[in-house]
């Protein structure tokens, strides 16, 4: 039996964005986002029977963070939980977890949450050769040869789309400045006050050469959480509906710097057919953005354009404000928040509601949410709806 | 002889083998004990046919870019003066791809599909590091 509109987003809580030090660490955003998130729908705590988490990259040993959040709010006979980790794949892949057991009738009401307080990090450790070792990641070595940080990845995967398609840094570009402009009407977004030209973006630091800065997603304190009940309590509850009408993941293991492709082909697979929709019945666009690279290769894997004309396909500004396909509408985590999945999975909730403001598409019965995690490595499609 | 100021590597079991050939000047890289796929950095098991048998087996130190980033940032110090410099992904003619730098090219010179030779560049007594050359150069 196929899920499409059985599960519905009822609840979204996003706490505020960026050098927010309101809470020690990542668990105390995550209690605010959930509060947030139950506020919104119309819920109280005791109504949660579910917290699904996404730990961020400083919950540290946490290895059981739901159970943390369980604990720490105070929440009491939770039939659903679980702690879950496939990067910026997550987010959706949590709401698919909430959707199947709110199908099995596992539980009612479940809370998604993604935390994370990174800008109080931990001192990199340059030799740090890391209990990885063994099974190829050789990081001393990497140090030797001067690699640091992790843009590096994505930075292989652009060169490597530059040779094999000709992409250009002026088309990365126009992402970036097409994502800017929609952050420019965004109010929660870090960057909505600071315009970005392409001679901005041409003359921002290199980050890791071809990748400049404005390449590459912010650094964000903060939390998202989504809460998900079945379709028909949802239309009982304070907001429209979010209705979730096909979930899908697609994970490859393959090279992305051979392939130079996310899992996108195989998610969209599975969540067009659940949801019984093709690419046009897709009014707005949410990618998961930790790079501008990832954003042009995401477009081409859905088929907005063929393998390796992102470039082109980007280049007239189509995917900004007032173009004919708005992507990223509220400035995505190149210029609005780093929150992993739960960044285009927010905007997808605020766009579908019709709560877009200034940034509101005109048409948004049908959205289209992707999530995609390490270096093009795990990759999550949702297609949310205003109608079941 | 120079020798070059890099972060020392940390000379763990699973790549001793590999720091031993560089340091007698020849690239090494794992080979699987069933299907024979070169691999690098080594892995207890083949991810291709699953085999846990390996072996180290010399390869020619030709091959070519594959992709490449310049680093233009100092995140150690022993970087301070090599900015910018590339780090690149070579692959390898026998097929196994390796990180790797390549020098003795001004890096903005460096382009995907260019031909490269090994050359060893020593850190100290125990350790010398494969970079690459561009060939004729």
């Amino acid at each position: 039996m196929s899920l499409r509109g059985k599960a519905a987003i009822a609840g979204l809580g996003i706490t505020r964005m960026g050098k927010n030090y309101s809470h020690p660490n990542a668990i105390g955003f995550a209690t605010e986002a959930i509060e947030l998130a139950l506020a919104d729908a119309g819920l109280s705590r005791s109504d949660l029977d579910g917290v699904l988490v996404n730990p961020g990259m400083t919950w540290g040993a946490d290895v059981m963070a739901s159970y943390t959040v369980q604990q720490v709010m105070g929440l009491k006979d939770i039939r659903l939980t679980a702690t879950t980790n496939l990067g910026g794949a997550s987010a959706a892949a949590l709401v698919m977890h909430a959707a199947m057991a709110i199908d099995a009738g596992m539980a009612k009401t479940v809370a998604c949450v993604f935390a994370d307080a990174p800008l109080k990090p931990p001192k990199p450790d340059a030799k740090g050769a890391g209990g990885g070792a063994a099974y190829g990641f050789a990081r001393g070595l990497n140090a030797a040869y001067g690699l640091f940080g992790a843009n590096s990845g994505y930075a292989m995967v652009a060169r490597r789309h530059m040779h094999v398609y000709g992409t250009t840094s002026d088309q990365l570009g126009a992402i970036a400045v097409a994502q800017r402009k929609w952050a420019n009407l965004n109010p929660i977004a870090e960057f909505y006050k600071e315009p970005l030209t392409i001679e901005d973006y041409h003359s921002s630091r290199w980050v890791a050469e071809p990748l400049h800065l404005y390449d590459c997603c912010l650094v964000s304190n903060g939390a998202v959480c989504v809460i998900v009940t079945s379709a028909q309590r949802a239309r009982d509850l304070r907001k429209p509906p979010v209705y979730i009408l096909g979930m899908g993941q697609g994970h490859p293991g393959d090279d992305p710097v051979d392939t130079l492709a996310s899992g996108a082909p195989m998610a969209k697979e599975t969540a067009f057919r659940m949801a019984g929709i093709e690419l046009r019945d897709v009014n707005v666009v949410e990618f998961y953005d930790c790079y501008t690279i990832t954003v042009l290769i995401t477009l081409e894997d859905y088929g907005f354009c063929a393998k390796g004309e992102g470039g082109p396909f980007v280049s007239d500004g189509r995917t900004g404000p007032g173009g004919v396909l708005p992507v990223n509408t509220g400035g995505g985590q190149l210029s609005a928040y780093y929150m992993w999945g739960m960044t285009p999975l927010s905007e997808g909730v605020i766009q579908v509601r019709g709560e877009g403001g200034a940034r509101q598409v005109p048409k948004h019965d049908i959205c289209l949410v992707s999530g995609n995690g390490g270096i093009l490595w795990t990759h999550s499609t949702l297609v949310l709806g205003a109608s079941a | 002889m120079t020798e070059l100021v890099r972060p020392i590597p940390e000379i763990t079991p699973e790549l001793r083998p590999f720091f031993e050939g560089s340091r007698r000047g020849e690239l090494v890289v794992q080979k699987c004990g069933n299907c024979g796929d070169l691999r690098f950095p080594p892995h207890r098991m083949c991810s291709k046919c699953l085999s846990r048998e390996s072996s180290w087996t010399p390869v020619s130190g030709e091959g070519e870019v594959y992709s490449f980033i310049i680093m233009h940032r100092v995140y150690h110090p022993a970087f301070a003066n090599q900015v910018p410099y590339a780090v690149a992904i070579i692959k390898l003619k026998e097929g196994a791809k390796m990180l790797s730098n390549v020098i003795g090219i001004d890096p903005h010179a460096i382009k995907c599909g260019m031909p490269v030779r090994v050359s060893f560049e020593r850190l100290n007594d125990e350790v010398t590091l494969p970079m690459f050359r561009p060939v004729g150069s």
